[in-house]
């Protein structure tokens, strides 16, 4: 397990996430709101280490929406998920851009290039422009810092909540950190203003145009006084980069002139091309998708991007000093590393072996239990995003020829069914496939996957105090379906056997909820437990 | 001080202590006064896979990743990871693989990590005194005399 770093000096060598944490306490943030999604899980359990106060909700939507009541209200909030959480989030972000806060909101999105834990590796950078909301990219620790205090200036100043974007190689890296003087927190006080929060068409017509001209103010501002910075070199070579890039750039070519851009969204194109008249050969060093080059070369300035090839995955050293040598022969394929495995005694494997066994049609979902997929179990045919093990499941109730249709199971984790299964439910019940269908809820009583979060199904919070719980079973009965069981799949592998093989042969709506604790968690679950 | 940047990179499966004894590195070069920067992969790091951790230190280190074959020491923990993990070596880097300590004079198997990091600690400019602070800061204290002697073991050998 991660053991947190104490916070006691001035001096600290911190991962990005725990200087964010710092930061977030050392500007006066009142509420840290989350759901776990790696690279982001420590911000929030480091922020409660600090004795801030940090609460994971049953999803990011949730979270962004209790954070951005708290910037109502006047608090400093900060909001942290990993990159696809932001679009479980996007619906509430898109129109808070319009809204403007009151008290400083600061939204992290970890984004995971090379997808070191994520199904896709989607560039957030892009949300920042959809939506209109001002983007930080920190290229280090102590940047990670100093960047919530940016964003809480900046959120402060023209009431904007900002992004702060993160990559894995930042949130994850251990830096040296220098502390600053903390910033006093804001006063949580009711201020009446409904044209500005309410966002039907008469009122959110005048604020589009609101939040386009404080775009404008924030461009302008970003052009004088941005977190940029030009680092003075060849005029031969100049580069462009953002984030854990800039590092790598540095790196691979200490004599080049650098502008590093510090503030991505809006973009300091004044400045770009300032930079770029100076320089021979104007290069754009960027992890993921064109998005600089792209605004760059919209813009009108001349610059050399990167080579199809190293838009997939992280950057490094050596492939930046390929993509300036503009070589695009095929790069070193490193040896294979040993897969992780669902481990040795975890409750999962006894279902994913009666599935596999029973030849069934695995639509699957997001968490360890993804690790089905692999020898020797080879039991899932689908996986898309948090809770479409429900919904994707369901469709190919409805599409398949009846032999197969039975065959389809949806099988969710207990922290992914509170995240986005509920609504899969509500869907179930209201169109049910005619062959009926079965949904076994694998809770084995944390958010594994991400190192042993809690979640509303635990009934305990963020610092594993006792609260109000979700209960599985209760929920799905309510909610219609009459065919529910709860079972341990380790102390009764055949009875669980036999209800799947039962529920399958039904042609109604069954539940299974295949209730073990992780063998990683348990003693702790146990400890918690026992505190009361 | 060594004028150029010092590259680590441990290795082993989840679960063997690569992140803790990284952590461990990055805590003794940063008392030690130097530039440290620290990069790894976790999240599926407890299912057993197999795990790398990079530790840089000097007078400032840039990017947190160790460059491909630039590696001056590779710490393995794990005999099956010896060979996946080679190419991360300079071609006058130096391997310290799991035999380096035998494993059987360890009070607990689970201590290998902070005894090859006792192998490791004698080729850096770092204290021993220092290599001490930075097991005691990473480690519980019911864990401290276990690792502090699987570290002296590592570095009498």
């Amino acid at each position: 397990m991660y053991l947190l770093i104490v916070y006691t000096t001035d001096r600290m060598l911190l991962s990005g996430d725990e200087a964010v944490a710092l930061g977030a306490h050392d500007a006066g943030i009142l509420l840290g709101t989350g759901y776990p999604g790696t690279p982001s899980t420590e911000i929030l359990e480091s922020f409660a280490a600090l004795g801030g106060r940090a609460q994971w909700s049953p999803n990011e939507k949730v979270a962004l929406e209790v954070a951005a009541g708290a910037a109502y209200a006047g608090a400093g909030a900060i909001v942290t998920m990993k990159h696809v959480g932001l679009n479980v989030a996007a619906d509430p972000l898109f129109t808070l851009a319009y809204t403007g806060v009151t008290g400083p909101l600061v939204i992290v999105s970890a984004d995971d290039p090379g997808m070191a834990s994520s199904q896709n590796e989607q560039d957030n950078r892009h949300y920042a422009v959809a939506a209109g909301v001002p983007m930080i990219e920190p290229s280090d620790s102590q940047e990670s810092y100093e960047s919530v205090r940016l964003a809480v200036m900046i959120a402060r100043q023209w009431k904007t909540p900002v992004l702060l974007r993160m990559t894995t190689r930042v949130c994850h890296s251990k830096t040296i950190v220098s502390r600053m003087a903390p910033i006093a927190a804001d006063e949580p006080h009711f201020i009446r203003n409904i044209p500005a929060r309410v966002m039907i068409p008469a009122y959110a017509r005048p604020a589009h145009k609101r939040l386009r001209a404080k775009l404008s103010a924030i461009a302008a501002w970003n052009e004088a006084e941005g977190p940029n910075q030009c680092l003075d070199g060849s005029p031969a070579l100049g580069i462009i980069a953002s984030g854990v890039a800039f590092q790598h750039a540095r790196e691979a070519a200490p004599g080049a002139s650098v502008l590093k851009l510090g503030m991505t969204y809006p973009l300091p194109l004044d400045r770009i091309r300032d930079f770029a008249s100076t320089v021979e050969r104007c290069v754009v060093i960027e992890e993921g998708d064109p998005y600089l080059l792209d605004a760059i070369r919209a813009a009108g300035i001349a610059a050399e991007g990167k080579s199809e090839m190293y838009r997939f995955g992280e950057l490094n050293v050596a492939r930046v000093r390929r993509i300036l040598a503009r070589d695009c022969t095929p790069e070193p394929v490193p040896p294979a590393g040993k897969p992780p495995e669902l481990c040795k005694g975890c409750p999962h494997r006894q279902v994913f072996q009666i599935l596999r066994d029973l030849d069934a049609i695995v639509a699957g979902d997001i968490g360890c239990y993804s690790l089905g997929v692999l020898p020797p179990f080879q039991a899932m045919d689908s996986l898309v995003c948090m809770g479409a093990s429900i919904g994707v499941g369901l469709g190919m109730r409805h599409a398949l020829p009846p032999h197969e249709a039975k065959r389809v199971v949806s099988v969710i984790g207990d922290s992914t069914f509170v995240h986005s299964g509920l609504t899969g439910l509500a869907e179930m019940i209201y169109n049910p496939p005619p062959s009926g269908h079965v949904v076994i809820v694998l809770d084995n009583g944390t958010t594994a996957m991400t190192g042993m979060q809690e979640h509303p199904g635990t009934g305990r919070t963020l610092d594993h105090h006792h609260t109000g719980k979700l209960i599985f079973e209760d929920v799905a009965r309510a909610m219609g379906i009459r065919n529910v069981t709860v079972i341990d799949p380790c102390a009764d592998p055949q009875g669980l056997a036999r209800v799947v093989s039962e529920s399958l042969a039904r042609p109604d709506l069954s539940l299974i909820v295949a209730r073990r604790n992780c063998l990683l968690a348990a003693a702790d679950i146990r400890r918690y437990d026992n505190a009361g | 001080m060594p004028a150029e940047v010092v590259n680590i990179v441990i290795a082993g499966l989840g679960g063997q202590g690569v992140l803790k004894a990284s952590d461990i590195v990055a805590e003794a070069a940063f008392r030690a006064g130097f530039d440290v920067k620290k990069a790894e992969v976790h999240g599926m790091s407890q299912r057993g896979g197999s795990v790398t951790s990079d530790v840089r230190f000097g007078p400032r280190v840039l990017s947190p990743m160790v460059p491909a074959g630039a590696a001056d020491f590779l710490v393995v923990l794990a005999p099956d990871q010896v060979e996946p993990n080679r190419h991360h070596l300079s071609p006058s880097g130096r391997l310290i693989a799991p035999d380096a300590v035998e494993e059987s004079t360890l009070r607990n198997k689970r201590s290998l990590n902070v005894a090859l990091l006792g192998a490791l600690s004698k080729a850096l400019p770092i204290p021993e005194s220092v290599w001490i602070e930075a097991i005691r800061a990473n480690l519980a204290p019911k864990l401290h005399d276990v690792n502090l002697e699987a570290f002296a073991l590592g570095r009498a050998r």
